[in-house]
């Protein structure tokens, strides 16, 4: 049996410990905003927080998260009602189109930003490789520079 | 479910009342239907208004990213005159009639997206809708005071009465507006000076579930006692299940049935699955390991020679001969021979896939006698028809919801996964789920055909282009279309009235089809994304091989502002000015003809697509065969922009697919397999190829609406190409451009061709 935390709740998973994660959280979880995209840790619409860690949850063991704390896109946000910073400018930009991908953009842009508080467009284009296949790239771009902005509280 | 949704299901009675008013002359979105019970707050099909003065409205067609579930409840709230922060939206499954001689749909338009005419579809219908039912709680306002309609007028969610200074809310209004009888003639519809909503920017509906996971796309669908299926399918094209072995894949925990499945016969549904077996689990991850552990024997393929390499050696053999003559105009031949200077060349384009990120999958439940979808589709009625040719149930019986569809690109027009996934509830009898791994998506797509073409132009001694001819051998789309025949294939792939015909006077065009068994179906703009790759490189090779100016060539081909027939896809007419308006604005944004250095250089392309206009101008740097993109300009005349915000966002991103698949992908196939498996080999770009230095422009052109998912892409392929010529005299004819800029081989160019304006 493996015990973890997800989104501060305590669960455990009794079937194959050879179960991607991301199948742990989506079908007997029933969490569904982490997406499956390629399965092979490829494009990163399955990333979520391992220990406060963006990983890709399609590649990674159940076993291997025995004890961690995981957080997906529904326990981003705090608990108020209001939205994460990257959400917020997640908005403030518009950037879904079909939206399958976004969930795992903003867990890494989250991370991300939390080693880039101040990122450059250069450091974006060296972290984020997440694939958004609408190309909604221009608007994630703005948006990752926003959230920074909101998250050491300029407003504009 | 909610109460909007649950009132789409097709009952009996509905279905009597419905058929009955659509005979009989159905006034738009106003039939009989909505009166039948006491309290109904429904107005038609599409409004519903709660005691809270919130206001449901129906979208009926897909949203596949395009932004429809934002644009067309747009136009109903415009015209109903509320506020758009009242307004929620639902999705409605899909509505289709038994009538007498087949079936008509329920709504009083079609369902499905696809050609970008989800806006145009719905322009006249969802402003009707919205102004029918603003007139009907009018009516009720006067009713109830005592006056005359013509006397009341609307606030955003109330009407008003000056001469009895009475204003009512609508949600008063409601009960007593769906009760009155609805008049035959259509209510008026707003002047476009009056907007308040149509053609401003609005937040896209769902963006708030999307960025908090809790939007929901086909893949979310989890239903009472639903298990979960996969299809193990042959590795090469058309292989049939010789015999398998399931021993070890029952043993897996959670695997509850292996069986293997027959695809229908060629034809109506086309499927790719000629046979394959199918694992059904307590999880996708156990019906995933089933599957791994299957041992399967494949039949020879009748396909198991087929290679990409031979398709493009046969292209080129079939290029020497003659072909098919699809167009003829002028004297082509008198004027080549006429021409002081003549040019040839040839372009390759690759097949590609749809590659949508949410993969391939679809709800089932087959009962004896009725069956439930619930789909990621852009075709629901194809779905439909579908369920139906392999389950035998009556179509009327099928009911077929659309979810959220995580991207479509043409790959969800063709419900290939709503047949199998029919088949396997109808075998087991279980509520199911087939889910598609992106493995399976990659190699079991319809593919946008490959082609080689060949160009040629005649010029006379003023720079003037008196004789062009296009000759393209590829493998045409329309193959699998019923009643097809041989000699209308050409149709998918050479769009007879695109530019420039009608402007140069002699012109050839010669089809040659190569019937290779690798899938074929409809990639996002179609035809237009390989024939505005292959003309606009083309005037840019013309411009360079006779000392013109290439923005000043395209400026004098498209000439002034006029409408010239056009009787393809997005006609009926195609005004070439327009073009050139959008070629002179991106070129002066991007500051065409300035000096630039060694390296750099600036490329222009321009294209109509399905009734919209698109430009771009790039500026990129090949620098030792390495490429960087460093400014965007684009800009799109989509007539008026009904929501700007969702135009730009398909104006962002329809650039972005062209770059990222120019760039880096293409399908190919050795032995009749598809090498490609995952995105580790068909790397569809990320973040950083894309510049910060963006631009999108909006330069709307007169009071009518085109549809803008497609109308992006095309020209963006050869705006990248021509550029990396001006920057490095390097002219890529061969996509994808890969890894074909080789370091310290460029002829030097210095960007002579943008310093002449």
């Amino acid at each position: 049996m493996v015990s973890f935390k997800i989104n501060s709740q305590e669960v455990s998973f009794e079937g194959d410990p050879g179960t991607p994660l991301l199948w742990v959280i989506r079908d007997h979880l029933k969490l569904q905003g982490t997406k499956f995209g390629c399965g092979i840790g490829q494009c990163g619409a399955c990333t979520v927080h391992v220990d406060g860690v963006a990983q890709r949850s399609c590649v990674m063991p159940v076993a291997t998260i025995d004890g961690r704390s995981i957080k997906t896109i529904e326990g981003l946000a705090p608990e108020d009602g209001g939205l994460h910073p990257v959400q917020q400018a997640w908005l403030e930009h518009d950037v879904p189109q079909c939206g399958y991908c976004q969930a795992g953009q903003i867990m890494a842009a989250v991370d991300f930003l939390e080693r880039f508080p101040d990122p450059s467009d250069a450091d974006i284009d060296n972290n984020i490789t997440n694939i958004c296949r609408c190309g909604t790239y221009v608007r994630i771009r703005k948006a990752i520079h926003r959230a920074a902005e909101l998250s050491r509280g300029e407003q504009s | 479910m909610s109460a909007l949704l649950e009132r789409h299901r097709v009952t009996r009675r509905q279905v009597l009342i419905a058929g009955a008013g659509a005979a009989g002359g159905l006034v738009i979105g106003l039939p009989a239907l909505a009166y039948e019970e006491e309290g109904e707050r429904m107005l038609g099909f599409f409004i519903q208004i709660d005691p809270d003065g919130s206001v449901v409205i129906g979208c009926k067609d897909p949203e596949i990213g395009q932004g429809l579930r934002t644009t067309v409840p747009m136009m109903v709230a415009e015209e109903l005159d509320v506020e758009w922060d009242k307004v929620r939206i639902e999705q409605m499954p899909l509505g289709i009639v038994k009538t007498a001689d087949g079936f008509q749909w329920k709504y009083g338009g079609g369902q499905g997206v696809g050609g970008s005419t989800g806006l145009t579809n719905n322009w006249e219908l969802m402003r009707q809708v919205g102004a029918d039912a603003r007139r009907q709680l009018i009516r009720a306002a006067a009713d109830r005071l005592g006056v005359d309609a013509s006397q009341c007028d609307t606030r955003p969610g109330r009407v008003v009465c000056a001469s009895k200074n009475a204003e009512i809310p609508y949600r008063e209004l409601v009960v007593a507006a769906a009760a009155l009888p609805a008049p035959e003639d259509p209510a008026p519809l707003k002047d476009r000076d009056n907007y308040r909503i149509i053609g401003t920017r609005r937040q896209t509906v769902d963006a708030r579930d999307i960025v908090t996971g809790k939007a929901s796309y086909g893949i979310d669908t989890v239903q009472p006692d639903m298990r979960y299926a996969v299809i193990a399918r042959a590795p090469v094209l058309n292989a049939r299940v010789r015999t398998f072995d399931d021993t070890r894949a029952r043993k897996i925990d959670g695997v509850l049935d292996v069986f293997e499945i027959e695809g229908p016969a060629l034809g109506e549904p086309y499927i790719i699955l000629a046979s394959g077996v199918a694992v059904v689990a307590t999880s996708t991850w156990a019906a995933m390991q089933g599957r791994a552990a299957l041992d399967i024997e494949w039949e020879r393929s009748p396909n198991a020679d087929d290679s990409s390499e031979r398709f493009w050696q046969e292209n080129e053999e079939m290029l020497k001969g003659d072909g098919q003559v699809v167009l003829d105009e002028g004297d082509f031949d008198t004027a080549m021979a006429a021409a002081t200077k003549t040019i040839k060349r040839q372009y390759r384009v690759p097949f590609v896939s749809h590659a949508p990120l949410e993969p391939q999958n679809c709800y089932a439940h087959v009962k004896p006698d009725e069956c439930h979808i619930i789909a990621p589709t852009q075709m629901p009625s194809g779905a439909s028809r579908a369920a139906n040719a392999v389950t035998g149930i009556p179509r009327e019986n099928i009911h077929v919801e659309m979810t959220r569809v995580g991207g479509g690109f043409g790959r969800r027009l063709t419900n290939d996964y709503v047949a199998e996934a029919a088949m396997i509830s109808k075998k087991t009898g279980w509520p199911i789920k087939l889910q598609w791994s992106r493995e399976d998506d990659l190699k079991n797509d319809f593919f946008r055909p490959g082609g080689l073409h060949e160009m040629h132009a005649g010029v006379d001694t003023d720079g003037r282009v008196t004789a062009w001819a296009q000759r393209l051998a590829s493998g045409s789309k329309y193959y699998r279309r019923p009643d097809m025949p041989d000699e209308n294939l050409y149709q998918a792939e050479l769009y007879l009235d695109d530019f420039p015909r009608r402007i140069v006077d002699n012109m050839r065009m010669e089809y040659f089809h190569n019937a290779i068994g690798l899938p074929r179906g409809s990639w996002r703009a179609p035809a237009h994304t390989a024939n505005a790759f292959v003309i606009q490189s083309f005037i840019d090779e013309i411009a360079y091989e006779t000392g013109q100016d290439p923005l000043q060539l395209r400026l004098d081909l498209l000439g002034e502002s006029r409408e010239i027939e056009y009787s393809g896809h997005g006609g009926p007419t195609f005004n070439p000015g327009r073009l050139a308006r959008l070629l002179r604005f991106v070129a002066e944004r991007i500051g065409y003809g300035k000096r630039l250095p060694k390296g750099r250089g600036i490329g222009l392309a321009a294209h109509f697509t399905f009734g919209g206009y698109a430009a771009h101008a790039m500026e990129v740097t090949v620098a030792d065969g390495r490429l960087t993109i460093e400014r965007i300009v684009a800009a799109i005349d989509c007539g008026f922009a009904v929501h700007p915000n969702g135009v730009e966002a398909q104006l962002q991103g329809g650039t972005i697919d062209g770059l990222s698949t120019a760039l880096g992908l293409e399908i190919t196939v050795k032995d009749g397999r598809v090498e490609q498996s995952n995105f580790d080999d068909y790397p569809l770009a990320n973040i950083a190829m894309v510049p910060s230095l963006f631009e999108t422009h909006i330069l709307n052109y007169d009071d009518v609406p085109t549809g803008v998912g497609e109308i992006g892409i095309p020209p963006a392929a050869p705006a990248l190409t021509n550029a990396i010529f001006a920057a490095s005299g390097q002219r890529i004819r061969n996509l994808p451009v890969l890894d074909q800029l080789s370091a310290g081989e460029h002829m030097d160019m210095t960007s002579a061709a943008s310093e002449k304006i």
